[in-house]
């Protein structure tokens, strides 16, 4: 177990970046603490496997180290590195049997059969696995063969991570819930680091501690479900988190007045003046009201339509061509008749250039 | 895949089946027809019944042939499969090198079977050939017309020669298809050179291996030209393997009918070796699972 | 990516060994047929050389000008090209129905195929000789095709088949219900798709219909020889013509070496017969 450094990390696949653009991983710098789980989030080609491989060891960092607990790895091989993985596609050893395919790591560094024998039942049996350890490997369905391949980075003790690359990508939807559910108790019975890749918010929401949002080789944002929910600090979080995304209206801002093509609305806090930068206001759909009549600073909108998905309903609606989403409770009425829009000040955040601006306190 | 049960599809298996059969069953029927007549020339033949059969399975020359075709398809087997894939692992995976090594170890394959033959025919002699003179500089007394050792020893490394790329060439495309996953999560897992080798690649080249054990078998058991030009089946019979004693029998002696004996016996142990080649192969395949 | 950096440099070097080693086996023989096919017969018969010291070309000369030698060429490229046409022609739509339909008897009819490549040439030489003479088919390019489709047509559907079965079902069902004719959509979408696979079909029959020659020889007399054939007819009333038979080896070994270039990057996956 280890708490991994990432020091002014960066990666480029090309032999000499001058560009930012160059860069696949831009410059981080961050610390993983021992024992938490952390999911790396983004959508493909957002950096997050090349940052998993230079954490596993298959690719050397151009720029800055990996430290595991204040000792350098950012050289040594993967498999001197106490790192465990489960891949996107099942690995397991096809003519083995379950029990041969989570011995296969103790066995590999010699001990002896008997501590082998107690360490793999004891997987086995957190796993549920214990049923299947005489039968080969080949035969399993998908999630029991990654069930294997997890088993066979928890059987070894030296392990200082377990990284997995999008591991539910093959199993069964009906499955991934119990899967997930599987590893998080997992994760909380072991306290082991674990790095979780995946392109699906649920799956990151639902296992990490710490989500590590990526997009275009930066990470925009590392920060716990609810920091991310309800503070996004790029844009990108905001309307990749979410379902719907963040609302993001182009506006000009004035001390703490946001003019949105001559409707104003009252910010919270002071914003200092950003030249030259595009800046947006972001709400999310949760902190927004309809109204049937005006109210103070409420926008016009047009309901476009109304889309009832069980616990709430989703209102499309339209400000001056930007569309509008709109979460309402179930049992709040609502219906087309309804054109006045209440933004929350509490939960409005303002960004430039895609970032979120820091409130000044108080002016 | 499922299938959908459709008969009509029989109208586009029918010229396969059509061509094929002129080519087979017509020849074949001429076989059976002469393997159970006799004839004493000018056309005339006499039912023998199954006479020309039980001579040639009782016929010391028959198991002779038999026994050295044996022999000569277990040698190459246990020398080109092995080799193979020696091979196949140490073939570079990209580049111009891959190229050049794919290109240069197809060459044998393509060379007509005859010229192989003389390829090595003229390597081996002591007077002109590379390797017979060095053989001869050298003090080794090699001379695959003479001494029964020199010339298998000569047919068995033509054959590896020319066949050992088919066998690398389909382990390297099974290699090629192990995705690289597997290897990184050996590699997590500690595991030895060995350990891979055993455990994924040949568990994985299982499919392309039986491939290759079952067509080295077949053409290995119906070899004819090459070790014909080489040797003539020389010297004395020690290298007449089942398809130059055939040919002496049925074209140099002109014994229709214990020839045609011969082939149907030779044909039915062909095909009983490869169902069984492919019956236990398979079934080890599925013990697996 | 850049993968295993550490141990990179011992293990090329070994793999190069191997390689190397294995390659030199390879091409060794060859060599030396290059070798005497630029020598003189005096060379050859007196002297051993490692290269020729008396550099010629009249032996590939002797080739090019005597019609027997290069008729001998044509004739195979001939038959070998017919037989490769026929052979992808009838075993497409044959491959086609055993990967896509099941009906009566196919697994025998699969079997049965597969058994006439089993077939040794040595039992059918004969028959062969019989039935093509009474045909009129002796002595004729379209003969030797039609002989080498006994285990070239079943080699086909047998590859074919591996590839078609890779290609989903839907693609076909797409297409029909986008209207599509079988026709059409066999040669406009499946056979692209399949392409490689026609490639490597192509490659193979044309290896072993040209590798092939008891059959070739037996089936003809003049108008149809082989090249590979008409190569036993240097031995002359002084001796074996090694020069001129070394140099018509070299010049059987070009078309293979030719093909293998325009087809090398299908190789590797070829040689899996798309099954891996």
């Amino acid at each position: 177990m280890a708490e991994i450094y990432l020091k002014k990390l960066a990666h480029s696949y090309l032999p000499n970046p001058q560009k930012p653009e160059d860069y696949a991983l831009k410059e981080i710098d961050q610390v993983w603490e021992d024992g938490k789980a952390y999911a790396l989030l983004g959508s493909s080609g957002c950096g997050k496997s090349t940052l998993l491989n230079i954490i596993s060891g298959l690719i050397t960092p151009s720029q800055g180290e990996v430290l595991f607990d204040g000792k350098d790895v950012s050289h040594l091989p993967t498999e001197q590195r106490q790192i465990a993985q489960v891949f996107q596609f099942p690995v397991v050893y096809d003519t083995m049997t379950v029990y041969d395919n989570l011995a296969f790591p103790l066995r590999n560094r010699k001990q002896d059969e008997a501590s082998i024998k107690a360490r793999v039942t004891e997987i086995a049996e957190m796993l549920e696995l214990s049923a299947d350890l005489k039968k080969k490997a080949r035969g399993l369905t998908a999630d029991a063969k990654q069930k294997i391949s997890l088993g066979r980075g928890l059987v070894r003790q030296d392990v200082a991570a377990i990284l997995f690359d999008e591991p539910l990508t093959v199993i069964d939807p009906h499955l991934k819930w119990l899967l997930r559910m599987q590893l998080k108790a997992l994760h909380q019975r072991l306290n082991r680091t674990m790095i979780y890749v995946t392109h699906d918010q649920t799956e990151a929401l639902t296992f990490a501690d710490q989500v590590v949002v990526m997009y275009d080789g930066y990470v925009v944002q590392m920060g716990t479900p609810q920091q991310l929910f309800e503070q996004p600090e790029h844009t990108f979080v905001g309307y990749f988190i979410g379902s719907p995304g963040m609302n993001l209206l182009p506006v000009q801002v004035d001390g703490n007045t946001a003019h949105l093509n001559g409707q104003s609305i009252p910010l919270n806090t002071h914003y200092a003046p950003q030249q030259g930068a595009k800046l947006e206001l972001g709400i999310r759909p949760e902190f927004t009201q309809l109204s049937p009549s005006p109210t103070a600073n409420s926008l016009p909108v047009t309901i476009k339509r109304i889309e009832d998905i069980g616990r709430h309903k989703i209102v499309r609606a339209d400000y001056q061509g930007q569309e509008v989403n709109i979460l309402v409770p179930e049992d709040q009425p609502v219906s087309t008749d309804y054109h006045y829009l209440n933004l929350d000040p509490k939960h409005i955040h303002l960004y430039a250039n895609g970032r979120r601006l820091k409130r000044e306190s108080a002016a | 895949m499922n299938k959908t049960w459709n008969n009509k599809a029989w109208w586009m298996v029918l010229p396969v089946v059509l061509l094929v059969a002129f080519s087979a069953v017509i020849p074949l029927m001429t076989v059976v027809n002469y393997s159970v007549q006799d004839t004493f020339g000018n056309n005339q033949f006499f039912w023998a019944g199954l006479q020309w059969f039980e001579e040639i399975v009782n016929s010391e020359r028959f198991h002779d042939a038999l026994a050295r075709q044996f022999l000569f398809s277990g040698l190459i087997l246990l020398i080109e499969i092995p080799l193979g894939i020696f091979i196949a692992m140490n073939m570079p995976t990209r580049g111009w090198a891959l190229s050049v090594c794919l290109v240069l170890m197809s060459l044998p394959l393509l060379i007509p079977w005859n010229v192989v033959g003389t390829i090595w025919q003229i390597f081996g002699r002591v007077d002109i050939g590379l390797l017979g003179a060095t053989a001869a500089k050298l003090g080794i007394d090699y001379n695959y017309t003479r001494d029964i050792g020199d010339a298998w020893f000569t047919v068995v490394i033509m054959d590896v020669w020319h066949w050992t790329s088919l066998v690398a060439l389909l382990c390297y495309a099974g290699l090629q298809s192990i995705p690289q996953a597997y290897y990184q999560a050996a590699r997590i897992d500690g595991a030895s050179k060995w350990a891979i080798f055993r455990y994924i690649q040949l568990p994985k080249m299982r499919g392309v291996l039986l491939i290759a054990v079952l067509l080295r078998f077949m053409d290995s058991f119906m070899i004819y030209t090459e070790p014909f030009v080489v040797t003539g089946g020389g010297p004395g019979n020690a290298t007449t393997f089942l398809s130059i004693d055939l040919v002496k029998m049925a074209i140099g002696q002109f014994d229709l009918g214990p020839a045609a004996a011969f082939s149907l016996v030779y044909f039915l142990i062909i095909l009983l070796l490869s169902w069984i080649f492919y019956t236990v192969m398979t079934n080890l395949d599925k013990q697996g699972r | 990516m850049s993968t295993k950096q550490t141990t990179k440099s011992s293990r090329i070097t070994r793999q190069g060994v191997v390689m190397t080693l294995y390659l030199i086996f390879l091409l060794l023989p060859i060599y030396w047929l290059l070798n005497m096919s630029l020598k003189t017969n005096e060379e050859i018969l007196s002297t051993f050389s490692l290269w020729p010291h008396d550099l010629t070309f009249q032996n590939y000369m002797t080739i090019f000008t005597d019609p027997s030698w290069y008729s001998g060429y044509i004739n195979s490229i001939t038959y070998v090209l017919i037989n490769t046409v026929i052979s992808i022609t009838v075993a497409l739509p044959a491959a086609y129905a055993f990967s896509r339909y099941r009906f009566l008897g196919d697994k025998h009819l699969f079997f049965w195929l597969l058994t006439n490549r089993m077939a040794p040439p040595a039992v059918f030489a004969l028959p062969f000789f019989q039935l093509y003479s009474s045909v009129g088919l002796f002595d004729t390019h379209i003969g030797v095709a039609l002989a080498h489709c006994l285990f070239n047509v079943p080699l086909a559907v047998w590859i074919l088949e591996g590839f078609m079965s890779g290609v989903p079902k839907e693609i076909d069902e797409t297409a029909y219900i986008d209207g599509y004719s079988f026709g059409r959509f066999f040669t406009r979408i499946f056979m692209p798709l399949i392409a490689s696979g026609i490639g490597v079909t192509a490659f193979f029959c044309f290896m072993f219909s040209w590798v092939e020659l008891l059959l070739a020889r037996t089936l003809t007399s003049v108008a149809a020889k082989p090249i590979a054939a008409t190569m036993t007819r240097t031995v002359s009333a002084s001796g074996m013509d090694w020069g001129v038979l070394a140099a018509a080896g070299i010049l059987t070994i070009i078309p293979g070496a030719l093909v293998i270039w325009f087809v090398r990057n299908y190789i590797a996956k070829g040689f899996a017969l798309g099954r891996v």
